[in-house]
């Protein structure tokens, strides 16, 4: 007899300690849910890590108002399904609100105004720990995140004065005000998600496979043609109907389309196997400049 | 194609100084197992060229942060992954300079494998001692020595030869299980990823070869039973009335359904009657699988109790004599009171002495120096609020580690080994 867990299964029993931590250390902890693979996963990993009591906290949804429509429709039937409760955080709220300003011209993307609706809802909901599907190998700065990731009042990140983390000892105490984010599948890379969530038989959005759409190209990069997008005169005009899929699924603004007929998920794996290209290379939010992310993640971002 | 059902993890831990070849030798495994994008490689050239670099500098695939890539150095642990049919690999790559100590311990904790790089100009250096020192502290089981920048030494056997020799010398003094060495080029890719033709001589295997073939089936404890307690599944429904289901993961031994065990602190017995996961039901459990006990007796435990074997008990006990190794800039203070963190179990302790700090140079006990700072190893004892469950760190690197935690600010300022 081997006593060998397979590469998936440590990554997974890896996750779900760090989702049952949370659960023990923090008092009012939240999951973010965005409706992507990632997040799915975290929802499934959560379900595995409590079976067979309900996960014992809520999800969290920050509403861009510029989703894909099909990612609204999975989430509500997944919250369905898990029993979970859902709670909605609106980026048009805060701009009703007054607390920020919506960006203009060509390049107008709510992406960075969902820091604020982030901060709003979880000071609302007093929420000591937020779970996000975040993992190092999406992004340079990401690469240097901890599992628990302590946050100021402010909500912001130092990335020079950051928590050393030993063995599965996990150090989650805080000052009142202060909260964690905290990321399970930091270890898992793009490859390993889909390997699993196949393994898993995971429902995932249509959106992850082949479909048609009306796209159009700029600064190399496929968005889907939509009302939030303002396009220019050149890009009206090459816009036509491709057979595409996400890779990754944000806000329509910014999520780039890749040219694809990965119908299943065993093409998915194939493709993402032998890409040349990270999943990342097409979220336009992360080209704005060379530390973008860590900009953003400074300020309270994901 | 990928098989995920026979592939397995291996964490492997690399540190050095800027120009021993780590980064160099990072990217040629990266890029040799096509783990590098090309819009990764594009970004990276292209701020290279920014710089007025000469060639592509791949140190920028993982000194991500701003202040790293303004001052050109590696302030943190990063973490690189890369898999090949084999095996999934996750490099803690630690820098080489400032902070050294506590990057490394933080990247030793969980590795499978240190990977040492030893200039083959310079042989070893006060810095590969460290290295070796720190790898045989934190037991990494696996080491393997890589002798790199034999094409500037002509692929001399002899200079090989020498530096192993000057390296076992050193090395038995440290308590190392396992240490393999590997001439290579990481530049020019000699005993990377493919066999050099340049040394003939040497008839071991290739680095890649090494780490996908290593074996680390028994890197973890399967003999002495330890479980955890971290969380007490009950879920409340009519469907599952009664049920109260002790999750954890496995800290060591191979439990079984049916078996007697103890329950600590109580003393109780009792027997597992079910091991339970969301996929079913499981017959044994091993490290370090998540799963969750439901025991025949109807007995109190909670967060921070363990479920151990009958006959095998952990050592129970408030005195321990532990190495640290301390990560924080206000010193270690002696009568000092910090909160302890060890396996799922908080509790607060005072160090009552410092026995000796040690000079990871030289491997010298100092008696009389007790002054303790960020970065230094020391051998201190403590007294705990309450009855530890815990082994030596030899024995079990889950529950013979404990971290102190400062009372005031939060922080993590020391990591401890029991001994």
């Amino acid at each position: 007899m081997s006593y060998n867990l397979n590469h998936l299964k440590e990554l997974e029993s890896e996750s779900i300690y760090i989702i049952r931590e949370v659960a023990s250390q923090f008092e009012r902890p939240v999951l973010m849910f965005s409706g992507g693979k990632d997040s799915i996963l975290m929802v499934h990993l959560a379900m595995k890590a409590f079976y067979p009591a309900k996960i014992p906290f809520p999800l969290l949804h920050i509403d861009t108002g510029h989703n894909f429509p099909e990612t609204i429709e999975f989430r509500d039937r997944m919250v369905e399904k898990t029993g979970a409760k859902l709670i909605v955080g609106s980026v048009q709220e805060a701009i009703d609100k007054g607390l920020v300003v919506e960006e203009k011209g060509f390049n107008a993307s709510r992406n960075y105004l969902q820091t604020a609706a982030l901060l709003e809802a979880l000071e609302n909901g007093k929420y000591d720990a937020a779970l996000g599907g975040g993992r190092r190998d999406e992004e340079k700065a990401r690469a240097k995140e901890r599992f628990f990731s302590h946050r100021d009042e402010f909500g912001q990140w130092d990335p020079k004065n950051q928590r050393p983390e030993l063995w599965n000892i996990f150090n989650g105490k805080k000052h009142f005000g202060e909260h964690f984010r905290v990321f399970p599948i930091s270890n898992w890379t793009e490859l390993d998600v889909w390997m699993y969530l196949a393994q898993e038989k995971v429902e995932l959005p249509n959106l992850y496979f082949a479909h048609q759409r009306q796209v159009f190209e700029r600064d190399g990069i496929l968005l889907a043609d939509c009302e939030y997008i303002s396009k220019r005169p050149e890009e009206e005009s090459s816009t036509k109907t491709m057979t595409v899929r996400c890779r990754t699924i944000g806000d329509m603004t910014c999520t780039g389309v890749w040219e694809s007929e990965a119908a299943t998920i065993e093409d998915i794996i194939k493709e993402v196997a032998a890409a040349r290209q990270t999943e990342r290379g097409g979220r336009a939010d992360d080209k704005r400049s060379e530390t973008a992310m860590e900009d953003r993640k400074k300020q309270g971002y994901f | 194609m990928l098989d995920p059902k026979h592939m397995e993890l291996l964490r492997f831990t690399t540190a050095g100084s800027v120009d021993d070849g780590k980064s160099t030798l990072i990217g040629r495994l990266l890029y040799d197992s096509k783990s590098i994008f090309e819009d990764q490689y594009e970004a990276v050239r292209q701020s290279s060229e920014r710089r007025g670099e000469v060639g592509v500098n791949l140190a920028l695939l993982t000194d991500g942060l701003k202040a790293e890539r303004e001052q050109g150095i590696t302030i943190d642990v990063a973490y690189r992954y890369f898999s090949t049919p084999r095996r999934k690999f996750i490099i803690a790559d630690t820098p080489g300079h400032i902070q050294y100590t506590r990057n490394m311990v933080t990247g030793a904790s969980t590795a499978n494998v240190a990977l040492i790089l030893i200039d083959a100009r310079k042989g070893v250096l006060e810095q590969t001692r460290r290295h070796a020192f720190i790898a045989s502290l934190l037991q990494i089981p696996h080491l393997v020595v890589c002798i790199n920048k034999m094409d500037l030494v002509d692929y001399n056997q002899e200079r090989y030869e020498e530096i192993k020799q000057e390296f076992e010398e050193f090395s038995y003094k440290l308590d190392v299980r396992d240490v393999h060495f590997i001439p290579i080029s990481a530049l020019n890719g000699d005993n990377v990823v493919d066999k050099s033709q340049n040394m003939p001589w040497y008839g071991g295997t290739t680095l890649l070869y090494y780490l996908e073939n290593v074996h680390i089936g028994s890197d973890h404890n399967f003999i002495d039973c330890r479980f955890p307690v971290q969380y007490v599944v009950r879920p409340n429904t009519d469907d599952y009335h009664d049920y109260r289901g002790y999750a954890g993961r496995v800290a060591g031994g191979v439990f079984k359904k049916g078996d007697k065990v103890m329950l600590l602190p109580s003393g109780f017995t009792s027997t597992i009657a079910k091991i339970d996961t969301y996929d079913g039901e499981l017959e044994e459990a091993y490290a370090p699988m998540s799963v969750t006990l439901l025991l025949k007796d109807d007995l109190d435990l909670s967060r921070g109790d363990m479920i151990v074997r009958e006959n095998n008990h952990p050592e129970v006990g408030q005195d321990l004599e532990v190495m640290v190794c301390w990560f924080n800039e206000r010193p270690l203070q002696v009568r000092g009171k910090y909160t302890l963190l060890h396996t799922t179990q908080e509790s607060r302790c005072v160090i009552k002495d410092i026995r000796y700090k040690l000079d990871i140079k030289t491997l010298h006990r100092d008696l009389e120096d007790k002054d303790i700072r960020m970065n230094d190893i020391a051998r201190v004892v403590i007294r705990s609020t309450k009855p530890l469950f815990y082994d030596s760190y030899r024995k079990n690197r889950i529950t013979g580690s404990v971290i102190f935690v400062d009372e005031g600010t939060n922080e993590t300022v020391g990591a401890g080994m029991i001994i």
